[in-house]
């Protein structure tokens, strides 16, 4: 019997697999969040990701390691120059930032700006050149059961597993952390403090624009294998319920990544082992959970301890106060 | 809301920015006549790298062949939805003649089309209803995909296939069936295991569908997908693929067989040229091997040279018709014969062929 074969084992691979792009954008948004600015255009900055990563992977050359990581770069650096745009609307411009992000999402999204630099580009039809493919961790991939989870994973995944413990360190136990909840919670007593509300809130957008650049990449890099339209295929707006779902903490953002990860492919994995269940099931199930959450979060409990920042998605005016 | 007037402009400006997709191209202006407008619409985008890649290829062979008398148009990414209707009406406007659709969803909006617009020649891929002005046109694809499971069955140790399939209709069903049938050909009691994905085109959900498979045990794989996926699923653990659509060598040349491939080009310029000369009628084209509509793609170099002698010899068969994959005997999954001996299938039974062949593993009715 082969443990690395098993139910579990093959679920949980497929989680991590699927759930690290939903990881890093999630764990961007978060960030934004945090400081106040609610982007829903998360779809919108991982297609330019995806499609900036593509363009770099099939245009550079030179060995594996060198042009990924320049692709994901270059994701990166698309995906926050298009966040920027929010970040002018909603920080400095003081918009509404719901519409202003829905905005950017049709711009960037798919049939907007990433098709169009698709299109011109011509990155359809051909296949990817350089992907990021598992990595052999000390060889010990094979080992039962942790081999397949922990030591055979992409670049990207371990990246991932980086990316939480320094989020974690950076909110709670940094200066500036304290100054993201800060401004977050109360922009008035931030400033107060000397707090520069505004470069805060620009700062995290911007951040939050570069990790969901990252997420895009991992779809045109290492899931899928040409250049497709619309290729996140919503995983942006479950990125946005993820932050709701990990109660705005990225060690919450791991979990509910992963968990949103198996139920994208647990209906096929179900199916190729006789077991037929609607394939809707699944689909819906992360955003049900949100739903189920966002009841919780409602409670005075959970307003309180857990909830959203308080004054997220409202335009900071000093004149107000 | 500080600055409603503010936000409205930019929403505005952003939206207006993000284009649709839509293309025209003139192969060259037109003379005193003017060219004839031909339109296609596409359930995929142009790039898929199989299915509508393939039809794309035909549109083109159309403005290469036909120069300054045609002018053609298409629309992609257009969803099996009530979208179609709209985009057929728009296209309609626009002044073209003769529109083809190339899924199988959108069969009912050109059917409710034809009949509101007379003049217009609708030709519809993969259907079945026919009107005085809608056609239908597909092909014998059943016959190259038994030749695609020969190659699985050859490549494949155990026995043990996986194919990753759209949806539960005659078109797909009669595919993994010629599939299973060509894979007990050369592999005998070889299994087909089907899960379906519920998409025509989708490459994450693809890849998710095949490597549900890879890791249920499958040792060879194929796929009625539009897009290459399932291949890169199977490079990742070395297990020979086949494709479909088109020549898709280049996404996994080590692990490629072959792939039943359409050259939709002469029928899109047969039937344009009609509608030209005036001598455009309705009917059901089925090309097959013979007439060069369907085809097996070029082999990969992991095809081993036994298989490919047996494969085109099957081939010569098929094509002088000495050899029919659906001919008796043929049993059901539950062993029961479908199809006595001496007898086969005919081509009403399996445009709507509605149950699977003994040895393939999954549902006909679908997930």
């Amino acid at each position: 019997m082969n443990l690395n074969a098993t139910l579990l084992v093959v679920i949980a691979a497929s989680a991590i697999f699927y759930g690290t792009p939903l990881l890093f954008a999630s764990v961007g948004e978060l960030l934004a969040e945090r400081s106040g600015v609610l982007n829903l255009g998360v779809e919108g900055m991982m297609l330019v990701g995806a499609v900036s990563a593509f363009w770099t992977g099939q245009h550079l050359h030179g060995p594996d390691w060198v042009v990924l990581s320049a692709a994901v770069l270059v994701a990166a650096l698309a995906a926050t120059a298009t966040s920027l745009i929010h970040a002018v609307l909603a920080v400095s411009l003081r918009a509404n930032q719901i519409v202003s992000g829905l905005a950017l999402t049709i711009f960037a999204g798919a049939a907007g700006l990433s098709s169009y630099l698709g299109n011109i580009g011509h990155l359809g039809g051909h296949a990817r050149l350089h992907e990021f493919k598992a990595v052999d961790l000390f060889g010990l991939g094979q080992t039962p059961i942790l081999g397949p989870l922990v030591f055979h994973q992409n670049a990207l995944v371990y990246a991932s597993w980086l990316l939480v413990p320094l989020a974690m360190f950076y909110l709670y136990r940094t200066r500036p952390g304290l100054h993201v909840r800060a401004v977050g919670e109360s922009p008035e007593t931030a400033d107060a403090m000397g707090v520069n509300v505004a470069a805060y809130r620009y700062v995290h957008t911007l951040i939050g624009g570069a990790l969901a650049g990252v997420g895009g990449a991992y779809f045109s890099l290492a899931i899928s294998p040409n250049w497709v339209d619309g290729m996140t295929s919503g995983a942006g707006w479950i990125a946005i319920a993820l932050v709701i779902f990990a109660f705005w903490r990225p060690e919450l953002a791991l979990v509910g990544a992963y968990l949103f990860g198996a139920f994208s492919s647990l209906a096929f994995t179900l199916q190729a082992r006789q077991v037929h269940l609607p394939p809707e099931v699944f689909n819906s199930l992360p955003y049900l959970m949100t739903i189920v959450v966002l009841v919780f979060v409602s409670t005075g409990w959970a307003k309180r301890r857990l909830g959203a920042p308080a004054s997220l998605g409202v335009p900071y005016v000093r004149e107000e106060r | 809301m500080k600055r409603p007037a503010l936000f409205a402009v930019s929403v505005m400006a952003l939206v207006g920015l993000s284009a649709c997709g839509s293309t025209t191209s003139q192969a060259s202006p037109s003379a005193s006549a003017g060219p004839i407008k031909a339109a296609w619409i596409y359930v995929g985008p142009t790039t898929d790298g199989g299915w509508t890649t393939a039809h794309d290829k035909g549109r083109k062979y159309v403005e290469q062949q036909l120069g300054s008398k045609v002018q053609t148009t298409f629309k992609e990414n257009v969803p099996e939805g009530p979208q179609v209707s709209q985009v057929i009406e728009d296209l309609v406007r626009d002044g073209n003649k003769i529109i083809f659709a190339t899924s199988f969803g959108f069969q009912d909006a050109m059917d409710a089309a034809a009949k509101a617009h007379p003049n217009v020649f609708f030709e519809q891929a993969t259907g079945y209803k026919m009107e005085p002005n809608l056609a239908e046109y597909f092909g014998a694809a059943e016959d190259a995909d038994y030749l695609t499971g020969m190659a699985l069955g050859a490549a494949s140790k155990k026995g043990k296939i996986g194919f990753v399939a759209p949806f539960p209709i005659p078109e797909v069903i009669r595919e993994i069936n010629a599939v299973a049938l060509g894979a007990q050909a050369t592999h005998p009691g070889a299994t087909v295991q089907v899960v379906w994905t519920n998409t025509w085109f989708d490459p994450t959900k693809e890849k998710q569908a095949a490597q549900s498979l890879l890791s249920a045990g499958v040792d060879a794989i194929g796929q009625g997908q539009d897009s290459p996926a399932t291949g890169d699923a199977a490079k990742a653990v070395g297990i020979p693929w086949s494709g479909y659509d088109s020549d898709q060598t280049q996404y996994a040349p080590d692990i490629w067989q072959t792939a039943t491939v359409y050259n939709w080009g002469p029928y899109y310029t047969k039937r344009v040229q009609a509608a030209i000369d005036g001598t455009w009628k309705s009917g059901s084209y089925y090309g097959n091997l013979a007439d060069g509509f369907v085809d097996i793609a070029p082999f990969g170099k992991s095809v081993s040279a036994d298989a490919q002698a047996a494969i085109n010899a099957k081939k010569q068969a098929l094509i002088s018709g000495s050899f029919y994959e659906f001919a008796g005997p043929l049993k059901d999954q539950s062993g029961a014969v479908k199809v006595p001996s001496g007898s086969k299938l005919q081509l009403t039974d399996i445009l709507t062929m509605d149950w699977f062949v003994q040895g393939v593993i999954g549902n006909p009715k679908g997930a």
